[in-house]
């Protein structure tokens, strides 16, 4: 079974706990934490610049951390950023560095030195499910239909996507088929370098089928582009309530890209709790509903203990899908 | 399309874009009079400021505004001072400096400033028509197809590369296409060529490139070979021009709007070619006692390199806008601050990002109003920025270029590739080796790398050449733009050899 567990009840069930831990002191509204220094490993305008920015936004504006500083590290895809934290790991106390779940792989893949488990583990904050999509006149309304066309001609139904193969969409789509029963290996996944350039592939007719992120697809179907007929989440989402779970069409495959943030090595245990704490009550308020709405994000939120125990999970679930494909 | 249009022209005319068109047109105007420093330098300095905006339209309009506005710019030191700006105004010196000479330096200025106007506004109207067209045919366009228009678009470079050129800049095209090559590609997760240092593992930066082949060495060269400036072209007195003259160069500017458009489109010609053709056509049209005057002062043939510059420059913009695809060494840096703000331009950004797609096209008007406006009045004020000291100015160019790299990325890696890949383009820029062709090998290769491996994945091999009527047209057209050349110049060897023997 290709199952990323995800929990939902066990993680609002953590977020409760996490919120009782929380120093009686700190009363609802107050400042939790004076500072934090954010380092997101891209470049400005990009995914990980996005979430640090909106989570501190948040955050300082509800009061929660009284002022919040953000440094862009790009390089390596993040590799300098993760090596920059490990190696001034005392003087990096009151940082906190975005990641994804590209980190996972990349750590997998070896392509950076270090791994996540090289970091402090602080909380997952969001995530957003993956989707299949087609163009919207297409005679395929179902993943059973989409099969039934794939069978016919594996090589001749190229599966696009905006990541290099190995990479996010890749491993979703070759997880898809997978679970459904046929060799992940035969998939013809074609790997365009942005989700634009895949978009308009699936439009002009180069691609049978497009691998993507479940908020892009539901801008995409609003506009009346492309039909979603699979997405990875366990229950159907609120955002696009028509669009079928890939679990309900017999495909038992569930899957989420988080977002989240990490501390450097050796962070105190009581900086720990404060991070977490902070993180925790931000879901509480209104200037957070504000930027994920803003945002389309799904709160995934993820504390502590239960991060690792998600990412070694999926570490797990990517290792052997990558395996098998022959990327390790 | 006109829903396009509003949208468009809401976003171009909100204050903050209206102030950027004004702030872009008068820097471009600014820096584009300074003898040296070209288009290019002065975009790749203003791409941070334009990605710290944020906001992709404006950083765009911006951008644009600059390059119209150093084109504009470029003409009055090529009129007053016989010493272009940028390459685009160099035919522009050829009857405007004359003028100036014998007195008409205003009447010149006012004429360079009216073809501008309306050769950037002409070729304006043309974007509207053709790049909706152009964005409908490319949505049908496969990886074969974008691999086969690159190799088009990399054959145009040695085809439109000056005489003796074309070899240099076939082997700069080569030199952009390897470094190209270095990092992690799109379609491979492995890193090539990076010796283990991480930050090359997302290659070579394109704005650091950018800086390093243009404004370095350009900065360095007004330091080391201070051009010889010519004589004053005398005092702008009147600016009058009259209506002779205006009946004189109407109709060049009606043929020189549309001919410097269509040469614009074109990959690999841009405003430098398409001034000097459209000198040389309407010369070789014009009744043969107005032929005489041509070199001389003759309005004609002023306004018809002022018309086809500024033309050209807007007709660059319908590859970018509608397929991605840089046809010029200044759009490719375009190209480069789009990626950057992640906008992909290609024929998807008419329908995904109207606001963006239409707000440059409509701020084009706004930005050539702005520039009729600010050329003619302030005309003799702005001539006088011409006497600041280079030894401020040159600082000031230095300190923007370094600060420029090191805002994108935030990674002090990148100044020493800058200065690295610095003293390689002084060195180039020394032994006389055109450099937009290795940008615009870098920007392409790649682009053509990952749609050649595409196709290669999709058809099991190269089958897709053959089989796809569309490739196969455009690799033809890509073979005739290198081979033609070569005919043409063996062609004329033989008749001289001819001539000899006779």
């Amino acid at each position: 079974m290709t199952t990323m567990k995800l929990g939902r009840r066990a993680l609002i069930a953590t977020a409760v706990a996490t919120l009782g831990l929380g120093t009686p002191a700190f009363a609802e509204g107050h400042q939790v934490v004076d500072s934090i220094h954010f380092l997101i490993p891209g470049g400005a305008g990009g995914g990980w610049d996005g979430t640090a920015r909106g989570v501190g936004e948040a955050l300082t504006e509800s009061g929660l951390v009284g002022s919040a500083s953000y440094e862009n590290m790009s390089g390596g895809g993040s590799g300098t950023a993760i090596g920059y934290l490990i190696e001034n790991a005392d003087s990096n106390h009151g940082t906190l560095m975005v990641n994804s779940t590209p980190i996972v792989i990349r750590s997998l893949t070896g392509v950076f030195p270090h791994n996540f488990r090289d970091l402090t583990l602080v909380s997952g904050v969001i995530g957003d499910y993956a989707a299949l999509v087609v163009p919207a006149d297409s005679d395929v309304d179902t993943m059973e239909e989409f099969l039934a066309v794939y069978d016919e001609d594996p090589a001749g139904t190229p599966i696009g996507g905006g990541s290099v193969p190995g990479g996010m969409d890749h491993l979703v789509a070759a997880m898809v088929m997978e679970a459904s029963g046929r060799d992940a290996l035969d998939v013809n996944y074609i790997a365009y370098d942005a989700g634009g350039t895949a978009m308009a592939a699936l439009l002009s007719g180069e691609i049978k089928a497009l691998s993507t992120g479940l908020s892009e697809a539901v801008d995409l179907a609003n506009q009346g582009e492309v039909k979603i007929i699979g997405i990875t989440a366990e229950e159907r989402v609120d955002a696009a309530p028509e669009a079928q779970t890939m679990m309900e069409q017999g495909i038992d495959t569930s899957f989420v890209n988080w977002r989240g943030f990490f501390g450097a090595p050796g962070l105190p245990d009581d900086k720990i709790a404060t991070y977490q704490d902070a993180l925790a009550k931000m879901y509480e308020t209104e200037e957070w509903e504000e930027v994920r709405a803003r945002n389309g994000w799904v709160n995934i939120h993820n504390s502590g203990d239960d991060f690792l125990t998600f990412l070694e999970e999926q570490e797990q679930t990517i290792g052997d899908l990558m395996r098998k494909l022959g990327f390790l | 399309m006109l829903e396009g249009i509003l949208i468009g022209l809401q976003t171009a005319l909100s204050l903050q874009n209206l102030l950027v068109v004004i702030g872009g047109c008068l820097i471009g105007t600014f820096i584009g009079m300074l003898p040296g420093l070209g288009p290019m330098s002065i975009i790749a300095i203003m791409i941070p400021v334009a990605i710290t905006m944020g906001d992709p339209s404006a950083a765009l309009i911006l951008l644009a505004g600059v390059y119209y506005g150093a084109i504009f710019g470029g003409s009055t030191s090529s009129i007053l001072l016989n010493a272009p700006g940028v390459a685009g105004t160099v035919a522009s010196s050829f009857d405007g400096y004359p003028m100036a000479r014998s007195g008409k330096a205003g009447k010149a200025l006012t004429i360079a400033a009216i073809s501008s106007f309306a050769g950037g506004t002409i070729g304006a109207i043309l974007l509207v028509i053709f790049a909706p067209m152009l964005s409908s045919v490319a949505l049908l366009f496969h990886s074969a197809e974008y691999f086969a228009l690159m190799i088009v678009g990399l054959s145009a470079i040695a085809a439109f590369a000056g005489p003796g050129q074309v070899i240099k800049a076939l082997l700069m095209t080569v030199l952009g296409l390897i470094m190209a090559t270095v990092g992690e590609g799109a379609l491979f997760n492995l890193p090539r060529f990076t010796m283990g240092i991480m930050d090359l593992q997302s290659g070579f930066g394109f704005i650091t490139l950018a800086m390093a082949m243009f404004a370095l060495p350009e900065a360095v060269f007004l330091v080391l070979k201070p051009k010889n400036l010519g004589d004053d072209g005398g005092e702008i007195k009147d600016l009058r021009i009259t209506g002779a003259e205006a009946r004189a160069i109407a109709p060049v500017i009606g043929r020189q709007s549309v001919q410097g458009f269509f040469i614009g489109v074109l990959p690999g010609a841009g405003a430098t070619i398409a001034s000097f053709l459209g000198y040389a056509v309407e010369r070789n049209i014009a009744p043969k006692a107005e032929q005489a005057e041509f070199g001389k002062g003759s309005v004609k043939g002023l306004a018809a390199p002022e018309t086809a510059n500024n033309a050209a420059c807007t007709g660059s913009f319908v590859p970018l806008l509608t397929l991605g695809i840089p046809g010029s060494g200044t759009t490719a840096i375009l190209l480069g601050a789009l990626i950057a703000l992640n906008v992909t331009p290609g024929p998807r950004l008419m329908v995904d990002e109207p606001q963006i797609f239409w707000a440059v096209i409509m701020s084009m008007f706004i930005g050539n109003l702005v520039l009729l406006i600010l050329n003619l009045p302030l005309i003799p004020y702005i001539a006088k920025l011409l006497a600041i000291p280079r030894n401020y100015l040159i600082p000031f160019i230095l300190f923007f270029t370094l600060m420029g790299a090191y805002i994108g990325q935030n990674n002090a890696t990148e100044l020493l590739i800058l200065v690295g890949f610095g003293i390689c383009g002084i060195a180039l820029k020394f032994a006389n080796y055109p450099l937009p062709p290795l940008l615009i090998g870098f920007i392409l290769g790649g682009m053509m790398e990952d749609n050649f491996s595409r196709s290669m994945q999709l058809y099991g091999g190269v089958r897709f050449i053959w089989e796809r009527p569309m490739t196969l047209v455009l690799l033809l057209i890509a073979v005739a733009l290198i081979v033609l050349p070569i005919l043409q110049a063996q062609r004329a060897r033989r008749v001289a050899e001819r001539a000899e023997k006779n």
